[in-house]
């Protein structure tokens, strides 16, 4: 059961939604690359004695890592940036090849209001990255949305044995972020 | 001056040897092929490309199976590709992990040419350098014995470069299905599909 000082989310708390409903799927695992956006998140599992929190030097290492993890019978999810999605290409071939379960949440960079335009290339061909390699996408830039589409794509991984992906936009994040 | 150098073939077949309920994951190439030619298992993953994923597979398998060994068997060019995960193994520290490098410092696959390993780099320090609890650098079948006993222990996040005699062989070709080796294993490990 999650700690009693996490179990509250307040309105707009969208990392904590995700930590629930992640929480709500048995997920044991939670492969991340080090992100601003994603920190909250990642703190509410580091915290979490039930999950296996594993810091990685690339997304691209989250891929097999997952992988194994399913294979040993536990649910897990990626953490990451956009900029890791160009990291994960021939990976992908794992999940798609061994219909490996794979939920992978994905703050955006260079989507909005990017003030770093080297973050502009790959966070225009994320998406089409993705699904090119045949992850089922979905997208939130509105703290309600997130934690249905979180549910909604995990189920997708979970049941369906499929790489799914749901991307936090930058206006969901919000531009303060990178000025801090 | 010439160096005895192991057979790849003998290596992988005395790894596995009374493997009990131990994992085995192989990189693509002629490790997947070795592990093949050792005898087929349900408790193998053959790998036929993901190149540098092998052992974070390895990794998952041994975070979710504790009492059990986990033994991923790669070449030297598979594991280059993956050197970062070096680094994520040894911070998670697993102490039924081996990772098992068959080291013939070529790409076999590709023709022949030198990888870092053939030039000079030495992956087991690597692999001492960023934690891991024991490495070695393997030239000697009763170094191989020795190695099968500390698998087996699973008291140590272990990893060793064996030197192969860079030969061709045969291929022994496992199923490339990766859905049916992934669910073939799930089952052998008692899980609903």
């Amino acid at each position: 059961m999650p700690k009693s000082e996490n179990t509250t989310t307040q309105p707009g708390d969208w990392n904590a939604d995700i930590y629930h409903v992640l929480k709500s799927c048995d997920v044991r695992h939670m492969a991340y690359v080090p992100d601003a956006g994603h920190s909250g998140t990642i703190k509410m599992f580091e915290a979490d004695n039930d999950v296996l929190s594993v810091v990685l030097t690339t997304e691209e290492e989250g891929i097999p890592y997952l992988a194994g993890a399913s294979l040993g019978g536990e649910r897990g999810v990626l953490l990451m940036q956009s900029s890791g999605v160009g990291n994960c290409i021939n990976m992908l071939s794992l999940q798609v090849n061994a219909r490996f379960p794979l939920l992978m949440l994905i703050t955006m960079r260079g989507d909005y209001a990017e003030f770093n335009q080297w973050q502009n290339p790959m966070g225009q061909a994320t998406e089409q990255a993705l699904k090119l390699m045949g992850v089922m996408t979905w997208r939130a830039d509105k703290a309600e949305d997130v934690a249905e589409l979180v549910r909604g794509a995990a189920k997708m991984a979970f049941d369906g044995d499929h790489a799914c992906a749901v991307l936090l936009g930058q206006r969901l994040i919000g531009e303060k972020e990178w000025n801090k | 001056m010439k160096t005895l150098l192991l057979h790849r073939r003998d290596v992988v077949a005395a790894l596995v040897q009374d493997r009990g309920n131990m994992l085995v994951v192989s990189g693509l190439g002629s490790p997947t092929y070795d592990l093949m030619a050792a005898g087929d298992h349900d408790l193998n993953y053959y790998l036929w490309g993901a190149m540098g994923g092998a052992a974070m597979i390895g990794l998952g398998l041994a975070r979710t199976n504790p009492d059990r060994s986990v033994l991923v068997v790669t070449g030297d060019g598979e594991m280059l590709m993956g050197m970062g995960s070096f680094a994520t193994i040894a911070v998670q520290a697993p102490k039924n992990l081996t990772i098992a490098i068959l080291d013939n410092g070529y790409y076999g696959e590709t023709g022949m040419q030198l990888s870092h390993s053939g030039r000079g780099v030495k992956l087991e320090t690597v692999a001492d350098s960023v934690g891991f609890d024991w490495v070695s650098r393997i030239t000697s079948m009763d170094a191989i014995e020795d190695l099968r006993r500390r698998i087996h222990a699973k008291d140590a996040l272990n990893c060793v470069a064996i030197a192969i005699d860079s030969g061709e062989i045969d291929r022994v070709l496992p199923s490339r299905d990766g859905v049916y080796i992934k669910n073939r294993m799930k089952q052998a490990l008692g899980q609903s599909l």
